[in-house]
């Protein structure tokens, strides 16, 4: 059973003003006042609680990221929230996307990689050994920094996952239904039997988060998903996730703090720390706060010289 | 067909290289010049030989290309002798190599590229006698042939499948090899996109890797059947005998014809070399240019595939 991060277990870490105390024991108190319970409900919320007020999906209690016994990410404490979009920003090498992988067990592929600490999604342990990765990875989908299109046809790229995750029922309403999540369906709805390859790559990448909805996913991780991007695309995209940030629960890590302004809710600003050796970068989060908050009115220093351009 | 970009490109190639060779000047333009033209009698060399070969062949088997050749079989009398026993041998040795071979090559190459942990002394043994077993002289594995399959263990005797198996162990290195090329080509990216979306590592081979890689292994595989089609020395170990005036009975209790007495191309090409009489070397000719022929239009198949299915996945 899921355990409760209690406030003596995180007197200890280094926090800024707007500590994840506070963050975590506003959750806990209010937390009867979740809305939505264990189903996942599809329509929008409409005028949506808080979002701290929200139903926690994931609760991150002092995780640290190891390659090889070297620490990558530590110290990381956060709830994440639903129907938000979160934002990890930061410079590289501060493991935002290690942190991500680790959400929906992508780590597990990289044979030096471990987990300390607790991942609670739904209140379940996400790394017990009685966890099926499988039935992780297509609750919580993914998107790549560079668009990955199976060297398939459209219609055979999004039916990739329902298909092998057995839902082979009404394929083609669920196709279709992912291709119009993912703002695509009225430019390929006649071509569906065309190389997804011959597709721009905007269009790539919006066929990538229709594979990710397919499945009927929960959480929708995307790893800069606009870098590969033109702007005009990445407008597209930006649009695309304020639309699916009603019915999912989006993470995103980005580069661009501008686009982590414009579309996110909440904001974890990390950082890469030297050890005392002067040997080993680690990356840890310095602030996780609202959005405006944390490019408006930071309570760290570093945040604010990170955000406003004067470093990074 | 070339893109405007890499019509582009071309052109803009070309005006270097020309700028290039003409900007050198005096003993640097003679060098340049003698450079290629040594160049030039390299390839001139390899491409002349080539040529008196096929030209050769030609000419001594010319009296002999008809329609008899096909559909006689060998005989003492050279006007009546054919090689139908000898193509229709080669062909079921092929059929018979490429079963065994490709799910042999394909599945050894899974293992060592997707499951295999490089770090493990055995998978290094693995790879090492592999890489090994593709330098072994090919009358090595006839003898290794004649001792385990037609006779020893396996006892089979000196038939078709016999030679399946032998020529297959020659070609299964270069098999593998080309099949782990194949899959190692495929993008990781795929894989990750597979395995985000929650399928299993071998769904992700079954459904993913392994399509991509099918052009791949099947050049490899025809190049190796190419190979093998030409193989003299096992064949003669393992029991091709050179005199035979019958094809393969399609029994299932013969083995569907595996369980039969064989000869094959370069078997009766040997055969017919070696007999006196001027005639039977006009149809070793013959039979040369038949093998060619064969040779040319399977490496033909396995280049068109190549060229094809990279340009597909290249279109990236």
């Amino acid at each position: 059973m899921p355990e409760s991060v209690t406030d003596e277990e995180h007197t200890e870490i280094e926090r800024s003003r707007r500590t994840d105390e506070e963050l975590l024991s506003r959750g806990s108190d209010r937390a009867s006042l979740d809305v939505g319970g264990a189903a996942r409900p599809r329509e929008g919320y409409g005028t949506q609680a808080h979002i701290w007020q929200r139903e926690k999906v994931f609760e991150l209690s002092d995780v640290r990221i190891s390659y090889a016994g070297v620490p990558a990410v530590r110290d990381v404490t956060m709830n994440i929230h639903k129907n938000a979009i979160t934002a990890l920003i930061g410079p590289s090498g501060c493991g935002k996307s290690t942190l991500l992988r680790s959400l929906n067990r992508m780590n597990d592929l990289i044979p030096t990689a471990s987990l300390d600490g607790t991942v609670h999604y739904h209140g379940e342990d996400l790394y017990a050994s009685t966890v099926d990765p499988v039935r992780v990875r297509q609750l919580i989908g993914m998107v790549f920094q560079k668009p990955n299109p199976f060297p398939k046809s459209i219609y055979e790229n999004v039916a990739f996952g329902p298909k092998v995750l057995g839902m082979k029922d009404d394929l083609d309403e669920r196709v279709q239904g992912a291709l119009e999540g993912a703002a695509l369906w009225d430019e390929v709805k006649d071509r569906l039997d065309s190389n997804a390859l011959g597709m721009s790559g905007g269009q790539q990448q919006r066929l990538c988060i229709a594979r990710a909805l397919a499945t009927d996913p929960d959480v929708i991780l995307m790893d800069e998903p606009c870098s590969a991007l033109d702007p005009i695309s990445t407008g597209k995209i930006e649009d695309l996730m304020l639309e699916l940030r009603e019915s999912y629960s989006i993470v995103i890590v980005t580069h661009n703090m501008q686009q982590a302004a414009r579309v996110s809710d909440a904001t974890a600003f990390l950082i890469v720390e030297l050890d005392e050796a002067g040997k080993q970068r680690t990356g840890r989060i310095v602030e996780y706060d609202e959005t405006e908050k944390v490019f408006t009115n930071p309570s760290d220093s570093r945040t604010e010289d990170y955000v406003t351009g004067k470093v990074g | 067909m070339a893109s405007r970009h890499q019509r582009r490109q071309r052109a803009a190639v070309d005006a270097a290289r020309l700028a290039t060779e003409r900007g050198s000047v005096g003993v640097t333009r003679a060098k340049e010049v003698a450079f290629k033209a040594f160049l030039l009698f390299s390839v001139g060399i390899g491409i002349a030989m080539l040529v008196t070969l096929i030209v050769k062949a030609f000419v001594d088997g010319m009296p002999r290309l008809n329609i008899d050749l096909i559909t006689a079989f060998p005989s003492a009398l050279p006007e009546q002798a054919g090689i139908q026993s000898a193509i229709v041998g080669s062909a079921y040795l092929m059929v018979g190599v490429a079963a065994i071979t490709l799910p042999l090559a394909v599945g050894s190459a899974i293992y060592l590229e997707e499951y295999a942990d490089k770090d493990r002394w055995w998978n290094r043994l693995i790879e090492v006698n592999v890489q090994n077993l593709a330098a072994v002289p090919s009358i090595v594995f006839g003898i290794l042939g004649l001792a385990f399959i037609v006779r020893g263990p396996l006892g089979i005797g000196p038939v078709i499948l016999a030679g399946s198996i032998t020529l297959s162990m020659m070609v299964l290195p270069t098999v593998i090899l080309a099949s782990r090329e194949a899959i190692r080509a495929v993008p990781d990216s795929i894989r990750q996109g597979s395995l985000a979306l929650g399928a299993t590592k071998w769904q992700t081979i079954r459904h993913q890797v392994l399509p991509a890689a099918v052009p791949g292994v099947a050049t490899g595989m025809i190049l190796a059947l190419s190979r093998a089609i030409g193989e003299t020395a096992p064949l003669l170990l393992v029991g091709g005998v050179t005199f035979i005036t019958f094809n393969p009975e399609l029994d299932p209790q013969d083995w569907f014809g595996f369980d039969s007495q064989f000869t094959a191309l370069p078997l009766t090409i040997f055969n017919y070399l070696a007999r006196p009489q001027e005639e039977f070397r006009t149809l070793a000719a013959a039979a040369i240019i038949v093998l060619l022929v064969l040779l040319l239009t399977m490496n033909s198949i396995a280049i068109y595939i190549r060229n094809r299915y990279r340009k597909r996945l290249e279109q990236n």
